[in-house]
Formats: structure tokens, sequence, C-alpha cells
């Protein structure tokens, strides 16, 4: 598999990426891929670039010291071994950066791709318009795009519908629909109008467009450390001087000890003490959690905020699309007195067999699965004379020989069956209040035929619950994260269905300052907010929240404000990136575990290999029988060398992650890193020894 | 009652003590610093030297009053040293020369109590008295003052104000250390210890010499060295004289002494920042580690493979008849790990294995349980960092008691933990590679090593203690151990108040499920390994070539 197959934004959508699946995973990890960035790890040994990570330089510059000493002194093999795997040491820290990039860079051309130059239908003042290059235009500008054209930049629908590819991002070949005003009204430059003409307003600069920023960002252009990184990088650089300081001032005490040690070992000791895993890894772990966000369609638009998303202590949800499916859907028949639930399940399926609504399918659904599906008898519906729904009559329905089914909504059907000299009864409403009471919508079902016109029963509509929901809102509790359905319905409602999802909270009847006024309220507190937004009036709280994902199809305003756009516009993905967030923490605090633990086998090999000759004492800490002073020196370097390539894969992948609580997780990362990290080089170093000494002269 | 018995009873009974203990003086500790009232004698200090003890001072204003009073400490004791034959009670000794006048004054503003002088031909009563005791308890209360204000830096949120310097010094001293120091020194009397101001007696011995016993005010200075884990002994037999230590319960009443604060101030850790577990979590760290120092050296010594030393029940070499193996051991491990550095027997003595426990007892850093104060803050920040790896494998940014450890926290942190082991490794390596450290050996090969080792690593980490062997009173070794304790001291406590400050202006960050619970045995276990690996890691080839090869070598 190449780089270029792995889900970039413009091919075709994988219908396997929007299955909940396997929860946080990276992409594959290509061996080729290391072959493939050898070229780009040997440019990164410019010194200029290696002093960004100090534990690396360090080994540059010990792999420089022991190649000019093995260029002083030809004959001595062990010199040259030694610089060589030094060397090897750089290359691989260099290569899991290469390769890490390599995967934005490939996604990143083609987005170049998508961004092709432009001419740009401008409208001048006097009303006609101009032909101008896209990189000309200037904010305020108004464009004009007809069917073909290629948006030239980013900005707000301010006239007119049109349908527009947008593919060359969000990877989505449906269409969609852009329009001026209301939350749907944003254009990116690089999609294509396929239908209709519409007047666009620029709101970026060209070279400051939402692709521009796509590019910069899966590139790792830029890329800036993100507070924890920089914690992490001085906590190493820390440890790298201590170890510097031990190593400098063993050879006073080696001299004393009549064991005077050559400048190679010393070196060989440093780089083997100092966290050269973590160190050579950091920034490798920090690419892939980004370019994890990225295979899910998401952009954060700063690292800040991926690690912002592993601290989230509060999620709000809005209600419709994340927590529910978008439509309500059919759960009861409630047929009047006098009339039988199959009865009343009958005539609503028939008259919605016309209705191509959400709502109307799922009765029909509801009746045939209740009641099977229904006989019908030949020529019967031939006959019939169908009524769709309307969002003007509110109602559809069928007309047959003598015989009107109506199904709608309450105040249309009622008003349907009074103009037919019917009665409504008052249990009818009584009934519909408790629906409606209850948190969901009632639907009258009417007949009419030569009995009259009358109500049969109502249909109780009602918000469905996304599948699962529960049980990731449990797993998040379990996480510590509480969640926070936010909904326009009134208290009862929102209650019951926040009930029902299981979610610690809700705030109905919400408004975006009573959402702005709960996410300052939580961040007094210290916790830290993450929220998704599409429309301009999110955007405010969008800004405020921590964590801010604004919907693709949503407004420049709302996607200018929060610090992450979903090209999925998938609510519901919020939760993937709190724990794309944590992941990332955990893949550095793991390696930096291991890579500390690993230190103490690399003394038990190298101390003995020193100083045994002065104090035969220590030969007793040479508990692995390693072979010989030099194997023992040369097995320690090439495990740690070999340990980076090894742990590649699992730097871009990130460790195995899954929702426990903070203890379950600590003690399964210490056992599997910290004791792993402990016991693992023992095993490694006997191991390279065992094939080391195999070769003549060392053994 | 076998040797083996004993010295399980006196553990425990010693263990018993302290967690007796435990609870009412930290609880009163917590009570001291947090109360707001002042009294009369106080209320005189403070007007006396002109401090507002009710102004809130920032880090960098509680720094420059640290500093300026230990600087000013130092003058003091250099002046008094320097001026001694011209000045009262000096028992006619003459004045001390400047190298070791400065390394003396260093010593004990620094809490270390190094000793390059013997005290009974070199000190009189005037600057042992009303110089040095006085240096053991204000730098205890300045180390125990620094540990507070670490403790306010977690507790307050959203203010830079780290508590007021002179407030906390002077109550530290008053209500603390004084009263504590005048019970344990009437019990010393009570135990056999002298208390005089009587000079020096000549008495004609059996053999018909005459010996000359310096008398003073033993008891007295006894009881502030060991309870503000100073070490600096009256004589230069430290507890091993018999006028300081005379009996078996004398000497278990001083280790308990030197324990006593120090275990004490978790608990007050934990009342001040709200939860005693977290006091629980941070003095279970400090006990395992120490318990497992005193199993070692106990079993190494009780071990010990010399022929002497089997027909002896153990290596006695060194070690008082009064007190035998069991109770030189424990007091051995307890004066190392509590950075007090007095000694009821010679740690020169001791074997390769048990005297590099002794030395890691201190490499670790003093913080188990560490000195008066400093112990707590030093292991404070070893949980900073053991909180910033744990923190990240739970998939948080790290935080402690609900501050977060960004990049300034680290910074400090890793500052803090570079500072000593810098100090030891460059000292002993400098003094090497000059032929210093070789020509104040007393022995050769490994162990003269550890002697130098064990110098530097003692006077860096304000312990105080020697490898007895060791010459220390040279023109090199007077500066530059008088460096290491000043730099060992003061520049920790810079990182420490920055720290504090950082802490103290955050927003604390709500506890939930999925926080790093540091209050549980398993963050105990976490630290206690962090502590081990890092110490372990930047000392074990120095270690290596000096008790590991003497003692592997057997």
């Amino acid at each position: 598999m190449t780089t270029q197959t792995q889900t970039p934004p413009h091919t075709p959508v994988d219908p396997v990426r929007h299955e909940p699946g396997p929860r946080v995973a990276g992409g594959l990890f290509d061996p080729g891929q290391l072959l493939r960035s050898v070229p780009d790890a040997v440019r990164k040994l410019d010194p200029r670039v290696m002093a960004k990570s100090p534990v690396m330089f360090v080994v540059e510059i010990g792999s420089v010291l022991t190649t000019v000493l093995a260029v002083a002194d030809p004959g001595d093999w062990f010199g040259w071994v030694i610089a060589a795997w030094l060397w090897l040491t750089v290359l691989f820290a260099n290569l899991a950066e290469a390769v890490a990039e390599g995967r934005g860079k490939a996604q990143a051309d083609t987005l170049r791709r998508a961004k092709t130059d432009t001419v740009a239908r401008r409208r001048t003042g006097a009303g006609s318009e101009e032909l101008v290059p896209g990189t000309d235009l200037r904010v305020g500008d108004l464009v004009v795009c007809e069917a073909g054209d290629v948006v030239p930049g980013d900005g707000d629908v301010v006239e007119g519908v049109a349908s527009v590819d947008e593919s060359a991002i969000t990877g989505e070949s449906a269409p969609v629909i852009r329009e001026s005003g209301g939350d749907r009204s944003a254009v990116t430059g690089g999609t294509k109008v396929l239908s209709d003409r519409i007047v666009v307003r620029i709101t970026a600069r060209p070279g400051e467009t939402f692709i521009d920023r796509m590019i910069a960002l899966v590139e790792g252009a830029a890329r800036q450390k993100t507070p924890n990184e920089i914690a992490l990088n001085i906590l190493l650089a820390s440890l790298t001087v201590v170890f510097l300081l031990a190593v400098v001032t063993l050879q006073p005490f080696a001299v004393y000890a009549g064991a005077e040690q050559s400048l190679v070992v010393l070196a060989a000791l440093l780089v083997c003490l100092i966290p050269t895993t973590i160190g050579a890894l950091l920034s490798a772990i920090g690419i892939a959690g980004m370019d994890r966000l990225v295979q899910r369609n998401v952009l954060a638009m700063s690292g800040r905020a991926v690690e912002a998303a592993g601290d989230v202590s509060t999620l709000l949800l809005d209600k419709t699309g994340t927590i529910t499916l978008g439509n309500r859907q059919a759960h009861a028949f409630l047929p009047v007195p006098g009339t039988g639930e199959a009865e009343l399940a009958d005539a609503a399926q028939l008259s919605s067999l016309a209705d191509e609504t959400p709502e109307g399918r799922s009765i029909v659904i509801l009746a045939t699965s209740r009641y099977g599906p229904r006989e019908r008898g030949p020529g019967a519906p031939a006959q019939a004379d169908w009524v769709p729904f309307t969002a003007q009559t509110r109602m559809s329905g069928v007309d047959t020989d003598g015989r009107q089914v109506r199904k709608g909504a309450a105040g249309a059907v009622a008003a349907w069956v009074r103009d037919r000299g019917g009665d409504v009864p008052d249990t009818v409403r009584d009934m519909a209040d408790t629906v409606a009471e209850s948190g969901g919508t009632p639907l009258l079902v009417a007949v009419a035929d030569d009995r009259g016109a009358r109500v049969l029963g109502v249909v109780h509509l009602k918000d469905v619950v996304k599948e699962g929901m529960r049980e990731r809102f449990a797993e998040l509790r379990r996480m510590g994260i509480r969640t926070v359905m936010i909904t326009g319905d009134n208290a009862k409602t929102a209650k019951a269905i926040a009930d029902e999802a299981g979610v610690d909270d809700f705030l109905a009847e919400a408004t975006p300052e009573d959402k702005m006024a709960l996410i300052k309220r939580e961040q007094a507190g210290g916790k830290l907010v993450a929220m998704t937004g599409d429309g301009t009036n999110d955007a405010p709280a969008l800004a405020q929240a921590d964590v801010g994902v604004a919907m693709n199809t949503g407004t420049s305003a709302a996607k200018e404000a929060g610090n992450m756009v979903d090209l999925d516009s998938n609510p519901t993905k919020l939760i993937e990136i709190v724990e794309i967030g944590k992941q990332l923490l955990i893949t550095r605090g793991a390696l930096t575990t291991f890579s500390i633990a690993n230190d103490v086998a690399k003394y038990f090999a190298i101390i003995p290999a020193m100083f045994a000759a002065a104090y035969p004492g220590l030969d007793r800490l040479n508990i692995m029988q390693l072979s010989s002073p030099e194997s023992a020196i040369l097995s320690a370097v090439v495990f740690n060398a070999l340990v980076i390539v090894a742990l590649v894969p699992l730097a871009l992948r990130g460790v195995r992650y899954r929702p426990v609580s903070a203890d379950r997780m600590l003690r399964r990362n210490i056992g599997v890193y910290g004791i792993g990290g402990l016991v693992a080089p023992f095993l490694g170093i006997k191991l390279i020894d065992l094939v080391v000494s195999l070769i003549p002269g060392i053994g | 009652m076998s040797p083996i018995l004993a010295d399980v009873l006196q553990v425990s009974a010693l263990v018993a003590a302290l967690a007796l203990v435990h609870r009412p003086l930290g609880d009163y500790m917590a009570g001291v610093y947090a109360g707001k009232r002042h009294s009369r004698v106080e209320r005189w200090i403070y007007r006396a030297v002109g401090a507002d003890p009710d102004a809130q001072m920032r880090w960098p204003a509680y720094l420059r009053a640290v500093l300026a009073f230990s600087l000013a400490g130092v003058l003091f004791l250099y002046l008094l040293q320097r001026l001694q034959d011209r000045l009262p009670l000096s028992l006619g000794f003459a004045a001390i020369s400047p190298d070791q006048a400065f390394n003396t004054a260093a010593s004990f503003v620094a809490n270390t109590n190094w000793q390059s002088y013997s005290g009974e031909s070199a000190m009189g009563q005037l600057a042992q008295t009303g110089g040095l005791a006085v240096q053991n308890f204000v730098s205890a209360a300045v180390g125990m003052a620094v540990a507070v204000a670490l403790i306010r830096g977690f507790a307050r949120a959203r203010t830079g104000e780290l508590g007021n310097f002179w407030a906390d010094l002077v109550r530290g001293t008053l209500r603390i250390l004084l009263p504590m120091a005048a019970v344990a020194a009437v019990l010393l009397v009570a135990c056999g210890a002298i208390q005089n101001f009587s000079g020096t007696q000549s008495v004609t011995t059996v053999t018909g010499q005459t010996q000359h016993l310096t008398g003073g005010a033993v008891a007295s200075q006894e009881a502030i060295k060991d309870l503000g884990t100073n070490g600096g002994g009256y004589y230069n037999a430290n507890s091993a004289h018999p006028f300081e230590n005379p009996n078996g319960i004398s000497n278990l009443l001083e280790i308990f002494l030197l324990l006593v604060i120090p275990f004490a101030m978790p608990r007050t850790f934990g009342r001040m920042v709200g939860s005693v577990r977290q006091g629980y979590a941070v003095v279970a760290a400090m006990a395992g580690i120490w318990l497992a120092g005193v199993v070692a050296v106990t079993w190494l010594e009780a071990a010990h493979p010399g022929t002497a030393a089997q027909l002896a029940g153990g290596a006695m070499e060194g070690k008082e008849q009064r007190f035998g193996e069991g109770a030189s051991s424990l007091f051995a491990v307890s004066t190392t790990m509590t950075s007090t550095g007095s000694v009821n027997s010679f740690h020169d003595s001791f074997g390769g294995l048990s005297g590099g426990v002794l030395l890691s007892g201190m490499m670790i850093g003093e913080i188990a349980p560490g000195g008066v104060g400093s112990g707590l803050y030093g292991m404070l920040v070893m949980a900073v960092v053991a909180v910033f790896i744990a923190g990240l494998m739970v998939g948080r940014t790290p935080e402690y008691l609900g501050k977060k450890i960004g990049p300034r926290e680290m910074k400090l942190a890793a500052c803090y933990i570079l500072v000593t082991p810098a100090l030891v490794l460059t000292g002993t390596a400098l003094a090497m590679a000059t032929g210093n450290g070789e020509s104040s050996m007393t022995n050769t090969g490994p162990h003269g090593f550890s002697e130098v080792l064990y110098a530097y690593t003692s006077a860096s980490h304000n312990n105080g203690s020697a490898f007895a062997g060791f010459s220390a009173n040279t023109g090199f070794h007077n500066t530059a151990l008088g460096l290491c304790m000043l730099l060992g001291r003061f520049l920790p406590v810079v990182f420490v108040l920055a720290l504090a400050g950082s802490l103290a202006g955050q927003r604390p960050v709500p506890a939930s499920a999925g926080t790093l619970r540091t209050d549980k045995p398993l963050f105990t276990g976490v630290l206690v390994a962090c502590i081990a690996i890092v110490a372990g890691l930047t000392f074990f080839p120095s270690l290596a070539l000096g008790p590991l090869a003497e003692g592997l070598a057997a």
C-alpha cells in the first residue's frame, strides 16, 4: 500500500470510514515507507535541523566524534563499528520523523492539485463583471460562480443557491447545497459549482484560504511544539545533561581505578544512557497524532487543540444529529376507543405510503414490522389517488373508492376532519397532549368514508437515540468525562431523551447565550470543554470552548472560530477526537517510560565491560554473561539503535487505547512499558551478543 | 534475646513511636503555619527585625528574604569564628582559619553541619552555643518555611502569594523546634547526657595520664542537632561520644528525634492541601525507602564475611559496644537518609555494600524522609516528575493536586533534580582530577574513592556525615565542600520557591475518574521507582567504582 492510497481527501468516500469499527487506530504501517523515507532522513542530518531535538543532537555529536577518532586510528575496527552504529541511531530517528511526515506530504500533494489557478468573475461597482486571476481577489470582493466554475476563494454565498461538489476537500462525492443566508452559506475555494448560479463574498485572502491552511497542516509546516511536548523535551534534555555529567566525570574516577576509558567507549555509554528512544520518536508521535485526525477527516488548526482534547472533562453535544438520529420515528400506535390498533396501523401505513419523509417511512416500517406486510388486493392500489406530503398541507394520504385516509400534523388533520363534518373528541386532544409531554410528536390518523369523517388514533413519533450512544456515554464517564446534551426542546422532553441516552446533564431550550454561559461556568471550575457547532451563532461558543469542532457544512464564521474542522460534519466524532488526544499523550508517556527503563540493562552490560578488568568483582554485574567487553558495548549500542526502528510502527499507530479509568490504564501501561522496558533490553542485548560473538575476533 | 529479635523490636518500637506522633505533630505544624495570631514574643521579634508578619510575599520576595537571612547567618558565623580569640567564652581557643571558618559557616547555615573542625579542641562555648546551635534552629526553620511555601503553592489558587517568610521562620523556631528541643534536652539529660558551662576539666586516669574533658551545653545542642536534622556534634566523635549519647535508650531517642519532624511533614502537607491521603502516599514512599535501607544495612553488616566479624556476631569495627551492630546500622541509615549527618558509628568502617547503601540514601536526594522541610520539598519535586511521566500514561496533561505540570513547572523541577548530581559529580571529579582527592584518602583502592565520593555527596546533599578516614581540613576541600553545601542548599530553594509561585498562580483542575490518583499505593510505587531509577542511573557508574567494586570483590 502506498501513501497515496491512505484515504487521501480526493479519493471517493471509503464506506468503511464511517463505520464505528476499530476505535482509535491509525493507518497501517508499511515497511516500504521506511525505505522511501531514507533520502529525507539523510537530509535531516543537517545539524541545524538536529539541534531542535537535544537528545538526538548529542547522539550526532557523538557520531562525529567517534568517526573522527576512527579516522585517526583506522586500524581500530571497534571504533569504526561503534561510529557506524551511532550514525545509524541518528538516521533511524530521522527516519521515524520522515516516515511520519511522508504520510502528510502525500495528502498535501492531492490538495495542491485541487488548488489550480482559477479565473474569477468579479463584480465591479457598476454592476458589470470583470475577469481577474483568483490570486488577485481581496476580502469583500463579490464573485459570480455558475455551473462548472471552480469557486475562486473562500467566502459566503450572498445570493442564490447552488449544488457544490466539495470532494476535493471532504472526499465526499455527493454534492452539497450551498445557499445564501442561514448556516449553509459557506463555500470553500477549490470546490466546484455543479448547478445554478451563486454570488460569493470573498472572506479570505489568497494564500490564507482553508485549502492553504490544510496543506500547511498536513505537511507539518505549521507544526509547532505543543506545551506538553515542550515540557517533555525539557525533562529529556535535563536527563541528557545528567548523563552527560555522569559520563564526563567518569573518566577521572576511571583513571584513579587504573582503567582509563577510550573516548569511543565513553561516547557509546553516553548514547546508550540518554533517552534516545523517546528522543528519536517524539516528533513522529506528534505528527502521527495529527495525522490520525486527518485520516478521520478532522483538521486540527493546532497541535495544542489535539492535546487539549485529551484533557477535556466536559463534552457539550447537540441533541439532534449527535445523540439522536436527525429525524423522529414512529414509536407507537395509540387508537381512540372503539378502534383496534391493527386498524389504526393499517390506516397509518396506507396514508404514509405517499409520504417520502423519513417520518413517513418510519410509520410504514413500524406498521409492517408489527402487523406484517399489508395484504394488497390486486387493483386496490391501482385505483388509489395518492396525496403526497407537502409542507403546506402537512398531511399525506390516499383516496380510494369512497374512502379517504389522511395522516399528518395534529392541527391539520383535525381541521380536515371538521371540514368533512366529523368530530374530534377531547380524548384525541388528551392523547396528543400526553405524547407531546413525553417528548414525542403526535400525528393524527383520520379516515372519511361512508361512516363519516373521524379520527382513528394517534401515531407517537419519537426522537430515536442513536444505537450504542448509551454505552459510549458510560465509557466517557469511566474516563472522567461529563456529557451535557444541548437541545432547543423544553425541559420535559429534554429530560426524557437525556435519561434514555444516559447523558449526565442537559441544557434545555438552549440559546447561544445559554451555551456560552455554560461553557464559562465549566471553565471557571477549571474544566476543559469541548463542543461542536455549525451555525454563525455558535461561533462565540466555539471560540470560547477549549476544543471547538466546527462542521464543514457550517458557516465560515463557525469554521473560523473553532480550532478543528470536521470535514464529514459528523458531530459524534467529538468522542473520537478526545480519544485521539488521549492516545497521543499516552504514547508519549509510554515510550518515555520504556526509554528510561531500558537504561538499567544497558548499565549491566556496559559497566562490567568497562571496569571488570580493573575490579574483577564487578564481573558479577555481568548478569547477562555477555561474551566480551567489546561485544557487550557493541550489543548495547546496536540494541539502542534497533529499538528505535522496532518502535516506529507503535509511534505512528499510537499505543492501544481503551476507555477505562485512570487507575486501570496506569497499571496496564506501567506493566507493559515500564516492566517491559526493564526486561526487554536484557533479552535483546543478550540475543545481539550471541550473534555478535559469532563474528570472528569479537567473541 | 537474639540480636535479630532485638533489632526487630527496636525498629518496631521506633516505627510505632513515629506513627503515634505523626498525626498530632503533623496537624499541630499545619496549625502553626496556618495560624493568624502572633504571640507577644513574636511581635517583639518582628518589630526588632522590622518585618510585617501579615504581609503576603510572592515567590521572589520570599526567596529574597530566605537568601538575605541566610547570607547574614553566614557572615555572622564567619566573624564569630574569625574573632573567637578576642571574644569571651572562647575556652582559650584560637581564631579559626579563613577557609575553615567559611566552610563551617556555610555548613551550619546550609543545615549540613559538615564539621571540618574538631568540636572539643577548636570551638569555644560562644561559638558552639551562641553561633552554631542558633543556626541549628534557624537553618532548620528555613527549610521548613520553604517546604510550607511549596505546600501553599499547591494549596492556593490563582494567587502568587506564598505566605510570609519571617512569620514562617519565627513560628517554626519558637512554636515547633524550641519547645520540642527543650523536652528532648531534658530527656537526654535524664538519660545521662551532660549539660553544664564548666569548661575543661582535667582528670588523672587510672594509668596516671591526664585527660582533658571539655564540658558544655551538650544535651541542649544534641537535642536540636538531631531534631533539626543538623548533625553537628559538640564533640568530634558526635553521637558515638558517651557525653552526647550515653546509652541504648538515648540512642533510640536520638534516632526518633532525627526522624520525627521529617516523617510528620507529609501530614502537614496533607492537612494544608486538604487531603490527608495525599500526605499518606508521600509518607509511604519515604518510609518504604527508609525501611528498605535499614533492613539492607542491618543484614549486610550482620552477614559481614570477615572472621572477626563473624565471631563478634557482626561487623563491629568502628561501632560502639554500647549500641551494637543493629542500633548502629539503624542510626547510620536514619542519619544519612535525613540529611542529619550525626553518627554513632563510623561509616568508613561499614562494609563496601552497606557503605553503598548509606551513600545511596543521600544520592536519592535526601528525601526519605530527608531533612526537616527539605525532605518534603525534595520529595514533592520528585512527585512532580513522577506525576509527569505517569500522568501522560493515563492520557491527560499531567497534573498534581489539580495543578498542571506544564513547561515552566517541568523546567523548574528539572533544574532542581540537576543541581545535586551536578555538584556531587563535578566536585568529586575535580577532586580526583587535581589529586586533592587522593591526597586526603586514608585508604587506597575503591574504598579510598568512596571516601571522596562520600564527602562530596554528603556536602552537596547537606547531610554532613563523613567517611571518617577522609581528611577534609585542607584549603581545597574546605572551599570546594563549602561551595557544594551552599549551592546544594540554596539553588534548590530558588527552584522550589519559583515552582511554588508558578503553582500558586494556577487555577486547579477538578479531579475526575480520568485523573491520575496520587493518593493511592500505585502512585507511591511509581514515585519510589522514579526516585530509584533517576538516582540509580545518575550514580551507578560512580557507585560501581567505589562501594560496588569493594563489596563485590569479597
